[in-house]
């Protein structure tokens, strides 16, 4: 049971987002332009950082969520979700995500870990500083999201097949857009 | 010097706000809410939070720039100081001891935090938004910290500065930069 009284319809994070609309905005705002919005690291990379970040902290409902919105962006490929997770110097992804997969896990254990040598690595395979940028940023920002889903101890299903769907709809519509029934409606523009 | 090239005269976060503010604009947002916006913790209250779990993290930006706002704040630094070194001995109410019970947590892993720490909390008379914003707040500041010190941003060590910039941030918050 959640530590405080979420909605009991809404796993995960959706639960404590619509606990607190307030702060669900920038929340998802920051993980669109993260995660979704156009940048040279496609959607799928990208969400193969925030899942094996989360995978690291160990935070059942980011990592499988996570997992199924890149399987959905990566045509369905779940054992290269799978393959990333468990030892991703061996997965069917770039040289240069391999050395951005390196300063995230670093990152997430503290910033202070990413050397020199771990960025030079990465640029010498092609990353741009936006790209290093953003690498660090999706780590640290999912050392949040997964701490306020786990610290919160939301409902955290055990259920494939929920996750599957749900990743399936994300990817498509993105996450300010399947978040609408919760979030405060949009300041209007002067 | 930093990993990317950051504004060079920019300490801290401000200097990879101002390199991607796509991402600056949320960023700003929450902090604003969580630390600045009306609440039932005090913004001092809250502040305190943040430092301590930036601490935790070693981040010496963060602790030092929100220790100052939560100086300015409470009208002095002997208690940030005190919260930092012992937070179950310094002059904080036994609400906030039980609040930073539950942001030490956070901080290791969200796991950690069990029914008796949020129990406790209740007990001191916490609210479930409380707890919730003391949750997120420690969970935020596990970004704010790995931001910053992920990317080698620049920190000086001038106590000086710090003290401007946390008297500014109490006042303003965090939607607009100190410059």
């Amino acid at each position: 049971m959640p530590h405080i009284s979420l909605p009991e319809s809404q796993p995960g994070i959706r639960g404590a987002m619509s606990f607190r609309p307030e702060t669900a905005r920038p929340l998802n705002d920051l993980v669109e332009v993260l995660l979704r919005a156009p940048n040279s690291l496609s959607p799928g990379e990208r969400e193969l950082i925030a899942t094996y970040v989360s995978y690291l902290n160990d935070c059942h409902y980011c990592q499988s969520i996570h997992g199924a919105i890149a399987a959905a962006h990566l045509d369905g490929d779940e054992e290269l979700v799978r393959g990333v997770k468990a030892d991703f110097q061996y997965a069917g992804i770039s040289e240069k995500l391999k050395t951005l997969l390196i300063i995230a896990s670093k990152v997430q254990r503290g910033g202070k870990h990413v050397t020199t040598e771990d960025v030079t690595n990465a640029r010498n395979l092609g990353a741009t500083d936006v790209e290093i940028h953003d690498t660090v940023l999706i780590a640290a920002a999912f050392c949040m999201y997964n701490r306020y889903v786990d610290g919160l101890a939301t409902v955290q299903p055990r259920d494939e097949a929920m996750y599957r769907e749900r990743g399936k709809m994300v990817a498509r519509d993105g996450y300010v857009n399947v978040s609408k029934t919760y979030l405060p409606a949009e300041p209007t523009k002067p | 010097m930093a990993h990317i090239p950051l504004p060079e005269d920019l300490p801290g976060i401000s200097g990879a706000f101002v390199f991607r503010p796509e991402t600056a604009k949320p960023m700003r947002e929450l902090a604003h809410i969580l630390l600045h916006e009306p609440n039932s913790l005090t913004p001092g209250e809250r502040e305190l939070i943040a430092t301590y779990v930036s601490s935790q993290n070693d981040c010496y930006f963060c602790q030092t720039s929100h220790g100052a706002a939560a100086a300015s704040h409470l009208g002095g630094d002997e208690v940030v100081r005190l919260v930092k070194t012992d937070y179950e001995s310094s002059p904080v109410s036994p609400k906030l001891k039980a609040l930073l019970a539950i942001a030490g947590k956070v901080q290791r892993d969200g796991k950690l935090v069990t029914a008796e720490d949020v129990e406790r909390a209740r007990r001191e008379g916490a609210s479930d938004v409380e707890i919730h914003d003391t949750v997120l707040i420690a969970a935020a500041f596990c970004m704010y910290n790995r931001y910053v010190d992920g990317l080698d941003t620049w920190q000086p060590r001038e106590t000086g500065m710090y003290a401007q910039m946390g008297q500014h941030l109490a006042k303003q918050g965090y939607l607009k930069s100190s410059r």
